[in-house]
């Protein structure tokens, strides 16, 4: 069946390097490689498909650069992708939580910290790939539906690639994240309405003339772009010495980043990187908006969308695309999905800092406080390897603990006044 | 009752590239089945062997998604707006 599809320049070979199609989840339909996102005829999400078989060697890897472009070979990018200018996202420090792991009972534990990306977030991970996709496509601007992270990894990228940008926010989004999104100099557009309300209206858009020629990260190049969660899960296992670690603890927003570091480490297993040992994923949601926890608990395979109301705004998406995936690969990895409410939010955040000296954002908050939780409850085994994302910075969530946190003391500037307060 | 249904991109094949076609019913599931008369082979995209709404199919009645409301029952006054979108956009 003839179909309209979005208007694109012709894709050169190799352009998208070993990806030969895009694939449905659902029904496996194929389809060229092109600015799609949904299989016509199931509406399913369509997803990067590869011929591995040139094969891919830790040395090849080793050799690469310091950032997500040493895993090139397993990415839809061109051979030369790290010549390109883009951000360069990636390679961020796997560290060894002795510290948390101790006041948790945890005996082997890390925290992969992304707030070290180029706009502190994971998502310049995924915007990276995006912006390869849409040069690859001819798309003169850079678009995506935000909670704030994105909607600044995409005026940043595209500042980089000397793209125009667009980004879409609900206009409640906390001001560390409006002003750093800002920042770029691209338009940005708040919207009166929750994320998934921004969502819609981006759906909308894309199918009219007025989206002609733009690149929706999270739309129409949505397939690339989640490919860019794959370079957690390959980072982490070559971090780790070429393991995978025996359970990893993982945020859910839409689910993607979940279902891609899964894809990820399969990736690994099957091209031999490492040995095929088995791996628990957990899923991390606010209580206030944990559709996914929710029917993992009620062992529902549909997810019953929900109306946000959390503090972790970067995860408030209460219609998750991803999210019956997810319970599938919690399902057959053995992990689970558990949810924490807004108090447990801040003190997760302020425990990593306390701990580890890592000042995460409310979506590290949901993490770290769930992993908490997943230890309390017998859900998570103590003696076991575990991973924790932290997937954003503090600084841009400040707001989220500023009432609690704060100066612990005010004095004048006298030896006499640090002694009368007690602190000497 | 008549209502205005926004088709999206996938779908515009069955209704000669109109991105927006008008459709009859007073619930959704009877504007369904007014797309299906005048638009054949429409209805089998929407709506899996049981009838029901696929997974990945998000449907609007003005601003309110049906799954909210009363799913395929939900009400669809005279003038609504209609609007059906994937569901698989957006988020990470």
């Amino acid at each position: 069946m003839a179909t309209p599809t979005i208007a694109h320049t012709p894709v050169s070979p190799g352009a998208f390097g070993v990806a030969v199609a895009l694939s449905c989840r659902e029904c496996g339909e194929r389809y060229d490689l092109g600015p799609k996102f949904a299989c016509e005829f199931c509406f399913g999400p369509l997803e990067v498909a590869y011929d591995f078989s040139g094969g891919v060697t830790r040395e090849q890897i080793a050799a690469g650069p310091n950032n997500i472009w040493r895993y090139a070979g397993l990415l839809p990018v061109p051979a030369d992708v790290a010549a390109r200018p883009n951000l360069n996202p990636g390679f961020t420090k796997l560290v060894e939580a002795r510290n948390l792991g101790r006041e948790l009972g945890i005996r082997e534990l890390y925290v992969k910290d992304d707030s070290g990306n180029p706009t502190h977030s994971f998502k310049d991970r995924v915007v990276a790939i995006a912006v390869e996709a849409a040069r690859n496509f001819g798309f003169t601007t850079l678009s995506c539906s935000s909670t704030g992270n994105l909607a600044g990894a995409v005026g940043a990228a595209a500042a980089r690639a000397g793209l125009r940008s667009c980004v879409f926010i609900p206009s409640d989004l906390e001001a560390g994240k409006v002003v750093t999104a800002a920042a770029y100099g691209g338009e940005l557009v708040a919207i009166e309405g929750n994320y998934d309300e921004v969502n819609r209206f981006c759906s909308e858009l894309i199918g009219d003339e007025a989206g002609e020629g733009w690149g929706f990260v999270n739309v129409n190049l949505r397939p690339y772009y989640g490919e860019g969660s794959k370079t957690l899960a390959y980072e982490i296992a070559e971090q780790h010495g070429w393991r995978i670690p025996e359970q990893i603890v993982i945020p859910i927003a839409s689910g993607s980043q979940l279902t891609k570091i899964d894809k990820g480490f399969r990736e690994l297993i099957k091209l031999g990187l490492v040995e095929d040992t088995p791996y628990k994923i957990f899923g991390a949601q606010a209580e206030g908006c944990s559709p996914v926890s929710a029917a993992w608990k009620a062992g529902h395979d549909v997810i019953r969308p929900v109306k946000p109301n959390t503090i972790a705004k970067s995860l408030a998406i209460g219609n998750p695309a991803d999210g019956p995936y997810v319970l599938d690969v919690c399902k057959r990895t053995g992990g689970a999905v558990e949810d924490v409410n807004d108090e447990q939010v801040v003190e997760a955040i302020k425990l990593l800092a306390r701990t580890e000296g890592i000042f995460g954002e409310t979506a590290g908050g949901v993490t770290v406080g769930c992993l908490k939780k997943l230890v309390e409850t017998g859900q998570l085994d103590p003696e076991a390897s575990t991973v924790v994302l932290n997937t954003g910075d503090g600084l841009k969530t400040l707001d989220a603990i500023e009432a609690t946190t704060g100066a612990t003391a005010t004095i004048r500037p006298s030896l006499d006044a640090f002694r009368a307060a007690g602190l000497a | 009752m008549s209502v205005s249904v926004r088709i999206p991109t996938i779908l515009r094949t069955y209704t000669g590239g109109a991105a927006e076609v008008s459709a009859e019913g007073a619930t959704l599931a009877e504007v369904i089945d007014s797309l299906e008369k005048a638009y054949p082979g429409i209805a089998a995209r929407l709506l899996d062997d049981t009838g029901k709404l696929r997974r990945f199919v998000n449907v609007y009645v003005n601003d309110d998604d049906v799954r909210f409301a009363d799913g395929l029952e939900t009400a669809t006054a005279d003038g609504a707006s209609v609007s059906v979108i994937p569901a698989v956009a957006g988020g990470c």
